[in-house]
């Protein structure tokens, strides 16, 4: 069983849901992405998304946007990404971590070598933005052949049979993006959400986590009554941009903030 | 070539390129998109009222205008201009706005958004927009703004909202990235015009399609002109929406020589150029895979051309594909041999060409005086060099 399928069973039979914390390797610089992802683990992360900073996020809001733009003036690229990713489980080997970002950084290094280079950092699940289940096969082959497991997004206009499609090539969980939007826009309509969920749940097993637009320990909490994870991206970036020159201060802020919506989730 | 050209295939695909690589909320309305698009391309209506259009409002046919004295002067091949320079708001973009505009009509959408670079889709799409009464937001690199202000006012007079994207190089490339996060925000009401033939299926083979209007009567008037097919065609090539025009129905012509012209910049040699036919290689942006200006990491680099409208990192897919299998041959002009196109063509025929199309008049002046007498040159003039004088005079250190 892959480390993120465990992670899920783990907190079904805990009763718990997953809290996601994203933020982009090498915002604002890479020594600040390491001891940050052990600390959102210490504040009670189960699953770490870990951005792949690219020059075009067009699925992005202004807050990420801008986060890959200072980690791409500081050099950040996927192969740093994996080296971050290489030393962050020096320390830890238990909680799953999954790089996100866009397919062309993977495409100029090659599937195959891509695939190879995640299994070396011990990466266990690949989120690409822009890589529909249509053009997936060979993704979805090579990352499988190395125990990675390829994580869909779904979206508020996905169909029962679309579901299906994207289930069918997707394990480790589902994402399931909340808005018709971009990251960070809007506030979401929790009804709505539930309504989706049970139409995924119709088609699927996997586990779904649901992120976009969860921008407090409240609405946390009440995405993880009817979710089984939840993500938390620009909230958490955002801290960080407010905070450039003084990264602990954004350390300290974001600590706090997941340590609030792993307490508002559990009680 | 014996078999018949027939591109893309169901999904959308030139060979490896094309495709459809858009975040998931974009799946459905692409694929209502191209339904729409399949059923209404066989629509006996549809096609009449785009064609009435295109005659009354547009001013087609364009003229294939015999350029003599210039032929001359070079004193090789007989050259041949495409006025695509003649159609109403003065470039070939415009055959595409009328076309997804009736479109997004049928589809019920209610509001217009579109990304520009020299500002001619910006402007056409706020042309057509002002027409139907459909709301217009264009997206604009916040660089392009400041130097193609006089479109940005343009689509300003026609009603358009122009939004200054100020992330990234502030450039065409943001620009559409910009609007696909507008779409992915408003997709139940909203329809993308995109300008040019790259983006997801089937924006490359619909755009492809409503401006093959240019290739279809080039090839029935060079037919009546000099009664045979043209030896050689040249157009430029940013995305490729007007070389693909031209050159889509003379595809099965074995005959017919094409080439198409990118940005060589300052030059291939300096990195400062707009070329990723000649100089770049495969990769996924915007929604397709095709040829890009990438570095190593795969991250997108800064392009440049003294011609906004063909400052783009990517290129249409199936300008990737022509190019793998040879059909097409894609060369380069720099800035400063444009600007002698520009100059040549003003002074021999007494027509202003756009900045882009000068490249392909540059090489249009390598060309001819390699071919015979006889041979017959169809080079598309696809705009005109009005919204060029700015960016001119401030080349040559003149004041206006």
């Amino acid at each position: 069983m892959s480390r993120l399928a465990a992670k899920f069973v783990e907190l079904s039979n805990a009763g718990r849901k997953a809290l996601i914390p994203f933020i982009t390797a090498g915002d604002p610089s890479p020594e600040f992405t390491v001891p940050m992802m052990h600390a959102m683990v210490s504040a009670g992360a189960d699953i770490i998304e870990l951005g792949v900073p690219f020059s075009d996020p067009m699925a992005d809001g202004p807050v990420i946007q801008r986060a890959s733009e200072r980690a791409l003036e500081q050099g950040m690229s996927l192969r740093k990404v994996l080296q971050i990713a290489t030393q962050f489980r020096s320390q830890d080997q238990k909680t799953p971590l999954v790089i996100m970002g866009y397919l062309n950084p993977i495409e100029a290094m090659g599937y195959e070598q891509f695939a190879n280079a995640a299994r070396k950092a011990d990466i266990d699940g690949v989120i690409t933005v822009d890589m529909p289940p249509e053009e997936a096969d060979e993704y979805v082959a090579l990352l499988g052949s190395q125990n990675i497991d390829p994580v869909f997004l779904l979206s508020p206009n996905s169909s029962d049979e679309r579901i299906k499609k994207v289930a069918a090539v997707t394990s480790g969980y589902l994402y399931y993006v909340s808005l018709k939007g971009v990251t960070g826009a809007g506030h979401l309509d929790t009804d709505e959400v539930a309504r989706k969920l049970q139409q995924i749940r119709a088609n699927t097993d996997l586990p779904v986590t649901v992120g976009f637009g969860i921008k407090d320990a409240q609405t946390a909490k009440t995405v993880a009554e009817i979710a089984d994870g939840v993500v938390v991206g620009s909230v958490v970036v955002s801290k960080i941009e407010t905070n450039l020159t003084k990264p602990e201060t954004a350390h300290q802020e974001i600590v706090e903030l997941l340590t609030e919506m792993r307490q508002a989730m559990d009680s | 070539m014996t078999e018949t050209y027939n591109m893309p295939d169901e999904r959308g695909h030139f060979g490896p390129y094309g495709g459809m690589f858009v975040a998931e909320t974009l799946m459905l309305p692409i694929q209502e998109l191209n339904q729409a698009y399949q059923r209404y391309m066989e629509d006996p209506e549809f096609i009449a009222e785009l064609d009435a259009d295109l005659q009354h409002y547009v001013g087609r046919p364009s003229p294939l205008y015999y350029a003599e004295r210039w032929s001359k002067e070079l004193g090789g091949a007989q050259i041949y201009l495409k006025r695509e320079d003649l159609n109403h708001t003065g470039a070939h973009k415009v055959n595409n706005t009328i076309g997804q505009a009736l479109l997004a009509k049928r589809m019920g959408k209610t509001r217009i958004i579109a990304e520009t670079g020299a500002g001619q889709h910006g402007v056409a799409t706020a042309t057509v927009a002002a027409r139907l009464g459909l709301e217009c937001v264009v997206y604009m690199g916040a660089v392009d703004v400041q130097r193609q202000a006089l479109n940005v006012y343009r689509m300003k007079l026609l009603g358009a909202k122009v939004v200054a994207v100020e992330s990234g190089s502030k450039t065409l490339k943001d620009a559409l990235n910009e609007a696909l996060r507008d779409w992915v925000t408003h997709v139940d009401d909203t329809f993308y015009i995109i300008g040019t033939v790259a983006g997801p299926h089937p924006y490359p083979a619909m755009v492809r399609d409503f401006q093959t209007v240019i290739g279809r009567e080039a090839k029935q008037q060079c037919q009546e002109m000099t009664d045979g097919l043209p030896d050689a065609l040249v157009a430029c090539v940013g995305g490729g929406s007007n070389a693909i025009g031209l050159f889509y129905p003379f595809i099965d012509d074995a005959s017919v020589k094409m080439f198409g012209v990118e940005a060589a910049g300052d030059g291939i040699e300096t990195g400062r150029h707009s070329a990723p036919l000649c100089a770049g290689r495969p990769g996924v942006l915007h929604g397709n895979r095709t040829y890009l200006m990438e570095d190593d990491d795969g991250e997108i680099i800064e392009t440049h051309s003294i011609s906004a409208g063909l400052d783009y990192p990517g290129v249409g897919p199936e300008h990737a594909w022509l190019k793998d299998i040879g059909r097409v041959e894609y060369v380069n002009i720099t800035d400063d041999e444009a600007l002698q196109g520009f100059h040549a063509l003003t002074q021999m025929e007494g027509i202003i060409p756009a900045l882009e199309s000068s490249h392909a008049m540059a090489y249009t002046m390598k060309l001819a005086p390699t071919m015979d007498k006889q041979q017959i040159i169809i080079v598309n003039l696809s705009g005109r060099g009005d919204k060029d004088m700015h960016t001119m005079a401030e080349r040559e250190g003149i004041k206006i």
